[in-house]
């Protein structure tokens, strides 16, 4: 069994295997990664970080591709703002 | 401005298989070579580095990459360029020099994606997309998918999601059997491919696999739920928890256009030694001509030899060059998108999933760039990487031209790239 790390989506802890990517996170966590401009629930779609679907804010920083990074214990991902 | 550290007698953008042939090839004639990338590790999207998928070609080019002391620059986006021999690339948010006696531009390919109504629901993803996410962690053991869109990728997808514990109830292509049958026939003349395609056959066994058959909408609320498909002119709902779409590939040729490369047909134009239209500047693999992984990696050595001035040993590739087009032009031909498929938005469906641009406001405009100047379809994050070819498809609409930054930096980086007074 692959390590477990806890991170924090959108206030509240969520537990995935290290080294999986925010993107997965997310959908473990069962949450959108962005609201689009006229209010849609939105996810990954390219995988490969060109489509910038997946993008949250992690840590306080904006537009972050979360389909790129590796998840980080006690990593502050948010969906909002 | 000598960093031996961002200096290169030969500097290789992109390190999937055409870029780290070309920076092998040049480095092995006794070069300073460097090659950057925008992923965390070597081998480009189709040597994504999983472990076990880690085939042995990709780990003998890796090892040669690395006997031959190949500077390897990982998170880098190469934005612009300032001037001649120099880029400009962002890493960990500091702005880089990178600088460049020849260039080789090995940016690869993406998934091309067409709009369907419910496509921007979560869990629609593209082809490859889906099998991106799960190797890098997305649970799909037992989740019910189906594979759609066109390309041989599909196939590969479909067997790879199913190893991984998925419930693949289809896969669905858009070209017909006679187009595929031909294909099929050519393949017999390219025999490493066939044993690959026997033994894709075995893991595809069970999975239906549907031709003539294509998406027309996907349902859900908060993600999705369930896809309509039509089958051979017949309707057919099917519930599923992912669908991978994708449409074969786009080149990636920002770059190249960026620098001022000639494009014919929507590809990068270039000698028989894969230069460019720009003297020192080459480009190898699918940005010259969508043609896969053999076509990669040979012309990726054909353009480290040629940077490199080891034009005799270049040109004793040519005839694999050849072999490897012929796979690519029995490629494209099978695979080419039917006129149908242009029916598959609705008025109403969005084609700029950045901005939320409706199809219909999208006919309202005759060209590209009036459309992004009054819809600002193809001006957010992914700057039209996603609806650019889909609008390109739908309305026969090129885009003319790009201008840096070729990909979205932080404000900081573009106040450091304004031209010195």
């Amino acid at each position: 069994m692959p390590r477990e790390i806890v991170l924090r989506v959108n206030g509240s802890p969520v537990s995935v295997p290290a080294g999986v990517t925010v993107a997965v996170a997310m959908a473990i966590a069962e949450q959108a990664c962005r609201t689009s401009v006229t209010g849609e629930p939105r996810g990954p779609l390219c995988g490969m970080g060109i489509c910038f679907e997946c993008r949250v804010i992690i840590d306080g920083k904006p537009h972050c591709r979360s389909c790129q990074i590796v998840c980080e214990p006690g990593m502050d991902v948010r969906t909002d703002g | 401005m000598d960093n031996p550290e961002t200096s290169f007698d030969v500097l290789v953008v992109g390190a999937g298989p055409a870029g780290m042939a070309a920076a092998v090839r040049a480095a092995e004639c006794g070069l300073r070579v460097g090659v950057v990338d925008d992923n965390a590790a070597l081998g480009g999207q189709i040597w994504r580095q999983s472990g076990e998928e880690h085939t042995a070609e990709a780990s003998a080019w890796g090892n040669r990459l690395g006997a031959a002391e190949v500077a390897a620059l990982f998170g880098i986006r190469v934005f612009d360029q300032p001037r001649r021999n120099v880029l400009l690339a962002e890493h960990d948010d500091e702005v880089q020099e990178l600088h460049y006696q020849k260039l080789i531009l090995a940016t690869g390919a993406r998934e091309r994606f067409l709009p369907f109504p419910g496509w921007t629901l979560p869990n629609v993803m593209g082809a490859g997309g889906l099998q991106a996410l799960v190797k890098s962690g997305l649970p799909i053991d037992g989740k019910r998918v189906i594979v759609a869109g066109t390309g041989p990728l599909l196939l590969a997808v479909a067997a790879y999601l199913r190893k991984k514990g998925a419930n693949v109830s289809m896969v669905c292509e858009q070209a017909s059997w006679g187009r595929l049958a031909r294909f099929g026939v050519g393949l017999l003349r390219f025999s490493g491919k066939i044993s690959q395609a026997v033994m894709l056959r075995s893991e595809l066994s069970g999975i239906p696999i549907a031709v003539d058959s294509w998406v027309v909408e996907a349902y859900g609320s908060l993600k999705l739920e369930s896809v309509m498909i039509s089958r051979s002119g017949k309707r057919e709902r099917l519930a599923c928890d992912y669908l991978a779409c994708g449409f074969h590939l786009v080149p990636n040729i920002e770059l190249p256009i960026l620098l001022g490369c000639e494009i014919r047909d929507g590809n990068v134009k270039v000698d028989e030694f894969q230069q460019t239209s720009i003297s020192g500047v080459f480009c190898a693999g699918e940005p010259v001509g969508i043609g896969g992984i053999d076509a990669a990696l040979i012309e990726g050595e054909i353009a480290g030899l040629a940077a490199a001035g080891h034009t005799r040993e270049a040109r004793s590739l040519f005839g694999a060059r050849r072999k490897a087009r012929r796979f690519a032009a029995a490629l494209e031909r099978a695979f080419r998108l039917r006129t149908e498929l242009k029916q598959m938005p609705t008025p109403e469906t969005l084609v700029c999933r950045c901005e939320d641009v409706t199809y219909s406001r999208l006919q309202q405009h005759h060209s590209w760039r009036a459309a992004k100047l009054h819809t600002r379809c193809g001006m957010g994050p992914c700057q039209g990487r996603v609806c650019g070819p889909a609008a390109q498809f739908l309305l026969g609409w090129n885009p003319e031209s790009v201008r840096p930054p070729v990909f979205p930096v932080r404000v900081e980086s573009l106040a450091s790239a304004t031209p010195e007074q």
